[in-house]
């Protein structure tokens, strides 16, 4: 297996993006990655886009074909694929790329994430994310997806694993970070206040506590690592790119305060990658709830259970604490285009890793981890990236 | 959805039937046709197996935003029960103050109305939970 490397990265501005459609913005994307990676074009010879569901966001399938097609690559004839895995699309998509490297098959490999949410009311957009859970078994009878993520947070407070103010505080800390992002949806940041007084959407849950609906795209490009230099002075190594999965339905599992998927695939990235959860000096998270995001950094080890929560309040996952979370604001506050948010993680962590992050940069980080999560933690996607 | 897609889950939906593992015991809902654990010695040897209808809140949340679905029925308790056969099943809670619901709450299964579609002319039937004693 060939070492990869990352050698350009681009996104686009996440929010509500009324003026771009999701052509524009895949395209956008992916030519601010090549641009980055000085390629002209005609290098690339494989592609994958992770996204979760364009045939009812915007009812067209085969967005695979479409990015190729506008983004020059048809003219070549190179392979795209589209990859699906609810939240987790993205990040499967990076994995796919990694392995299309690693094993030779394919040598320069654009990677690129997109969702156009906003096309469709958000009645209609939150139907479509209730697909992400069982839909015969949990959405017909009445579950939304917030209301699974309640259910876990209510588990939470019961057996005392965090308490309600810990959980809210993961929303402030993303709040903090994306105020730095100039790409994030949200730039501004907030108190616990304003997550514990806002309206409810699935008790405990707030408004604050969940991620909001988005457009964006981002884009990576891979390469063998020992070629990486053709292209880039300041190529990034992808150490580890593990995945999971458990079963579709939360309650199909006895324990609902951990994510087996999370704590697999992490097992597998820190074994494949020789290095150990303190290694990591900054991590973006799948914080598509607050309780998501406490709960993930407890699954990957960063902080011991019961101790996650309490961690966060007190700001050790703030840019300067024992790991820096979400210094692109997470999904809660950089935003959350679903087929995007795996990809938009690589790209931040390349960007700490470069020394590229402007008022977000975390000193010294040599490991950067991403967490991409798809429904309830049914798949899951651990990459560690690594500063040479 | 089609007619077909809801008719032929109803003895899940109606009466909580799942199945049994012939292999090792374990009881799945909703119905599997190998068991997770056994795989390939399970083949063939998964039964019918009707849940009991009692059993006590494990979680719960009221929901506020609905889908467009359930909007006439917001806010409404959503809660994961657990059986007295062991399994888990999430399913909403009715005929209870939202303020009462509370963890280790006992409850049974009843049958009531999900959800119409009027453009295929059906009304969806299925489990939800009542209070114990309601």
């Amino acid at each position: 297996m060939r070492e990869v490397a990352i050698i350009g990265v681009g996104i686009t501005k996440f929010g509500e993006l009324w003026d771009a459609s999701f052509r524009d913005l895949g395209i956008e994307a992916g030519l601010k990655a090549m641009n980055d990676a000085n390629l002209t074009g005609s290098e690339v010879d494989g592609m994958f886009i992770g996204n979760m569901s364009s045939g009812s966001f915007i009812a067209q399938h085969h967005i695979s074909a479409l990015i190729a097609d506008y983004s020059g690559m048809a003219s070549q004839n190179v392979p795209s694929t589209r990859v699906e895995a609810a939240g987790a699309s993205g990040g499967v998509a990076f994995r796919q790329a990694v392995m299309a490297v690693a094993s030779g098959m394919h040598d320069i490999v654009v990677v690129g994430g997109a969702e156009k949410m906003t096309d469709v009311s958000d009645e209609a957009a939150n139907s479509i994310l209730d697909s992400a859970t069982d839909q015969q078994w949990e959405a017909m009878f009445g579950a939304t997806f917030p209301s699974l993520y309640a259910m876990i947070a209510r588990r939470f407070m019961h057996e005392k694993i965090a308490t309600r103010e810990e959980i809210a505080s993961m929303a402030v800390n993303s709040h903090a970070h994306g105020a730095l992002n100039p790409d994030a949806q949200f730039r501004k940041a907030i108190t616990l206040d304003t997550v514990l007084r806002s309206s409810m959407v699935s008790d405990p849950l707030t408004v604050f506590d969940c991620a909001p609906i988005s457009d964006g795209a981002a884009a990576v490009v891979l390469c063998p690592l020992d070629a990486a230099k053709k292209y880039t002075d300041r190529p990034i190594k992808v150490t580890a790119s593990a995945q999971a999965s458990d079963t579709l339905a939360l309650f199909q599992r006895n324990d609902i305060t951990t994510f087996g998927a999370t704590a697999a695939a992490a097992k597998r990235a820190y074994s494949s990658a020789k290095i150990k959860a303190e290694d990591i000096s900054v991590a973006e998270v799948h914080d598509h709830f607050t309780i998501e995001g406490i709960m993930a950094l407890q699954d990957l080890g960063l902080f011991k259970k019961g101790e996650a929560g309490k961690a966060v309040k007190d700001g050790q996952a703030a840019i300067g604490g024992k790991v820096a979370v979400n210094t692109s604001g997470g999904l809660k506050a950089r935003g959350n285009p679903i087929g995007a948010t795996g990809v938009a993680q690589i790209v931040e962590i390349t960007k700490q890793l470069r020394g590229d992050a402007d008022k977000r940069q975390v000193k010294d980080a040599r490991y950067g981890l991403a967490h991409n999560s798809g429904g309830t933690g049914s798949t899951v996607v651990v990459s560690i990236m690594e500063a040479l | 959805m089609s007619v077909a897609r809801h008719w032929r889950e109803t003895p899940g939906r109606y009466n909580l039937v799942g199945t049994k593992c012939g292999n090792c015991g374990r009881i799945y809902f909703p119905r599997r046709s190998i068991c997770p654990e056994c795989r390939r010695a399970s083949f063939g040897k998964m039964e019918q197996y009707m849940l009991k209808d009692h059993g006590t809140v494990f979680t719960y949340s009221v929901v506020h935003e609905a889908s467009a679905d359930n909007n006439n029925l917001k806010p409404y308790a959503i809660a994961m029960i657990r059986m007295d056969d062991g399994v888990l099943v999430t399913g909403q809670l009715v005929d209870v103050d939202l303020d009462k619901v509370e963890i280790g709450m006992p409850v049974r299964a009843v049958l009531r109305k999900l959800g119409d579609e009027s453009h295929i002319a059906t009304i969806n039937y299925g489990y939800k939970f009542v209070p114990k004693d309601k």
